[in-house]
């Protein structure tokens, strides 16, 4: 388990271009953070910039857990359950198979509960291409759940999904942050986790 | 099973569903060996001559059309931010792909060449070499295309590229690779040619997989 995440007068550039710099912020185990900010301010880049897939222009990330501080993009890369704005579903393989896959890439567990948590039971042996936009997005939650990382970037978690669905996510985060988990989500829509905003 | 064999496992599986790219590389392979023999002509000394080169090329060419969906399907739909995420140093992620692209392709037409080399009119001692040389020599064509693949994962029309960066590195294998039918069909030993290729192969396998989860790195930074 991971005690904190802080950013420290974090920059990042795209090309000659500037996206922010200057931020600095700091979220600790069982705190949710939105980042919010208008299209093209830099949200998405912020949370591949914590994945470890972009590297800072300038500034630094720590996470603090208990064998002390580090820095390094790789080792905080193993704590990130990623939520991407693409779901990283196959057409042609089945909810089960996908499911399966992915708990065994993250040597978690895949088990039927986690499809009838997210509503996609009845789906389970169906192939991906029959899916719905808002069944994939299911789908992906179930994926963020058997990966059982502490540190969630999720980029739009509502999107796509119908109501009960947005219900579904605001219930996963709150139990995420309850277990002592931290939450960064660029969003356009409050998180209703009581939760810290970042404007971009 | 461990998240190599996992991936491992999914990849052969996405070649071997419908639309994948393992019964394309086949029919591709199967069907240049047939139009070759019609184009050249019932003249069986030389189709005799021309078969280990032309069945070299046309395994190369057919391993090559999936190549360049090594990374990408996996990058267009974010699975790859994923993979590059899980447990698995990128290195090893590149070596389950390059293994899985060549058991469903290279491997598949390794099997197949011998039934083909009928076509040519092979004898069975430059048959049996040709087929020990595709065996050796096509990991080589899966591991220096994973290098070209991961260089072109971002570009939209990547696959028109690929070839252009790739067949020139892999003009080794096919020299040493026909060389060593031809050797063969002369009554030569193919000895020397066979393990000149095993040792291009060994070390296209060795390498490829730290220069591609390289160009993956700076392709998901980018």
């Amino acid at each position: 388990m991971i005690s904190s995440l802080t950013a420290e007068k974090l920059a990042c550039a795209r090309g000659d271009r500037r996206l922010f710099e200057n931020l600095s912020f700091c979220v600790k185990a069982g705190q949710a953070l939105a980042v919010e900010g208008a299209n093209g301010a830099g949200k998405t880049s912020l949370l591949r910039l914590i994945a470890g897939f972009l590297a800072p222009a300038g500034g630094r990330l720590v996470v603090q857990d208990a064998a002390g501080e580090s820095d390094d993009a790789e080792e905080r890369g193993k704590l990130v359950g990623w939520l991407g704005h693409q779901d990283g579903l196959k057409p042609q393989l089945t909810v089960a198979e996908q499911l399966a896959f992915w708990a065994a890439l993250y040597r978690g567990v895949a088990n039927a509960a986690v499809l009838e948590q997210v509503g996609l039971k009845r789906q389970a042996d169906l192939p991906c291409r029959y899916l719905s936009a808002g069944q994939k997005r299911r789908l992906a939650l179930a994926r963020l759940l058997v990966s059982q990382r502490p540190l969630w970037l999720l980029d739009e978690p509502f999107a796509a999904l119908d109501t009960s669905g947005q219900a579904l996510v605001a219930q996963l985060m709150a139990l995420h942050c309850g277990q002592g988990g931290i939450i960064i989500a660029a969003t356009h829509e409050p998180l209703g986790l009581g939760n810290e905003s970042l404007k971009l | 099973m461990s998240p190599f064999f996992t991936l491992l496992a999914r990849d052969i599986k996405l070649a071997a569903r419908s639309g994948g790219s393992a019964f394309l590389a086949l029919s591709f392979f199967a069907l240049v060996a047939t139009l070759v023999p019609l184009g050249v002509g019932a003249n069986l000394g030389l189709l005799t001559r021309v078969g280990g080169g032309v069945l070299w090329v046309g395994a190369v060419l057919a391993a090559l059309l999936s190549l360049d969906r090594l990374f990408q399907g996996d990058f267009e739909d974010g699975s790859l931010d994923l993979i590059a995420l899980a447990p698995l140093p990128l290195e090893l992620t590149a070596l389950a792909k390059m293994l899985a692209h060549w058991l469903s392709t290279g491997a598949a037409l390794t099997l197949l060449s011998p039934l083909l080399a009928l076509l040519f009119n092979l004898p069975p001692a430059a048959t049996w070499t040709l087929f020990l040389s595709l065996l050796l020599g096509t990991p080589a064509v899966s591991a220096v295309g994973a290098i070209g693949a991961s260089l072109t994962l971002s570009l939209k029309r990547g696959g028109l590229i690929l070839p252009l960066i790739i067949l020139p590195l892999l003009s080794p294998a096919v020299i040493f690779g026909a060389g060593a039918v031809s050797l063969t069909l002369d009554r030569l030993g193919a000895g020397g040619a066979l393990s000149l290729l095993a040792a291009f192969s060994a070390g296209a396998v060795l390498l490829s997989p730290f220069a591609a989860a390289a160009s993956v790195r700076l392709n998901l930074g980018g």
